[in-house]
């Protein structure tokens, strides 16, 4: 059984993980949200998340929670996703494929500033 | 949905907006008896029978149960079209399980597609959900293999480290890409 067996490793891997948090700063909690609901997920919104998944590991960019939210009555824009930096109030994008979430990862999540030309007027 | 990995996240998505604390998703492949049969089961608030006759119906629900929607009538659409059908237990305050059957070998089933990103996807974001993968080939061979994945043991290794940790998606994305690769059965040319 793959799980039990890599368990030991998934212990040494907890240990550097610890060891380069405590080594960081932390400059305000950083929440990216991506919409799961049927239509967000029709949409494309697991490719969404995939690629920001992918940014996180590829990138090694500790310290950001990735949550999801279901339907929020925009469908129309799907997939949309959002990104909280600590206090500063969400950002919502739209239409955010594969490209776009690593666009916004790496501008916004990254280095602070939104992409302005997907961001949904509320 | 071109996937049924996507409609299982789907279902799943409900599972969660349902409150519960414990899901399980399963997926076996029966080449033996040609056959494909997911479902997932969960602890949340389940459904009474009203509601329950009334998920399986597109027309009417998306009226009176936003939350449910189109979801569970495509996948009983794709299950029905392809040899299968589809099936809902639930109890109000028990939970549900939602079944859905294909043969495997239909011309018009649905590929089963991106398996281990649906379950990476629920794992990382629902941290407070304890989940359960089990995938299950029964091959040509009459072999049987199964990639099981409880997320406990994980957990109580990982303390408070979160799931989005780099180092700790690398390992799990690993992981479940491995685990499902081990089992998945070689595609009948």
């Amino acid at each position: 059984m793959p799980a039990i067996k890599s368990l030991e490793e998934l212990k040494r891997v907890r240990e550097e993980a610890l060891a380069k948090k405590q080594l960081k700063a932390t400059p305000g909690h950083i929440q990216v949200i991506v919409a799961m609901g049927t239509c967000g997920i029709a949409a494309g919104a697991r490719d969404t998340m995939k690629s920001v998944l992918s940014f996180i590991e590829t990138e090694r960019l500790s310290g950001v929670t990735v949550t999801q939210t279901g339907c929020m009555g925009m469908c129309e824009q799907e997939p949309i996703l959002q990104v909280v930096i600590g206090d500063q109030p969400r950002v919502v994008y739209g239409k955010v494929n594969a490209e776009v979430a690593a666009q916004i990862m790496k501008q916004h999540v990254q280095n602070g500033t939104p992409v302005k030309d997907y961001v949904l007027p509320l | 949905m071109r996937e049924i990995a996507l409609h299982l996240l789907d279902i799943a998505e409900n599972s969660v907006a349902a409150g519960s604390r414990t899901i399980r998703m399963d997926v076996l492949e029966d080449l033996q008896d040609d056959l494909l049969k997911v479902s997932v089961t969960d602890d949340g608030r389940g459904m009474d029978t009203e509601t329950a006759k009334r998920v399986l119906d597109p027309f009417y629900t998306t009226r009176t149960t936003r939350k449910v929607g189109l979801g569970i009538p495509l996948l009983k659409l794709a299950a029905e079209s392809s040899g299968g059908g589809l099936s809902l237990e639930t109890e109000s305050g028990k939970g549900t399980r939602i079944e859905a059957s294909f043969r495997h070998s239909h011309i018009d089933r649905m590929p089963l597609g991106d398996v281990s990103m649906t379950m990476l996807t629920l794992l990382v974001s629902y941290p407070h959900v304890n989940w359960t993968f089990n995938y299950e080939v029964n091959g040509r061979d009459g072999e049987s293999r199964q990639f099981l994945l409880d997320d406990k043991e994980i957990k109580s290794v990982l303390g408070d480290v979160p799931l989005t940790e780099p180092d700790v998606l690398k390992f799990l994305r690993g992981m479940i890409e491995e685990g499902i690769a081990s089992v998945t059965p070689e595609p009948v040319i």
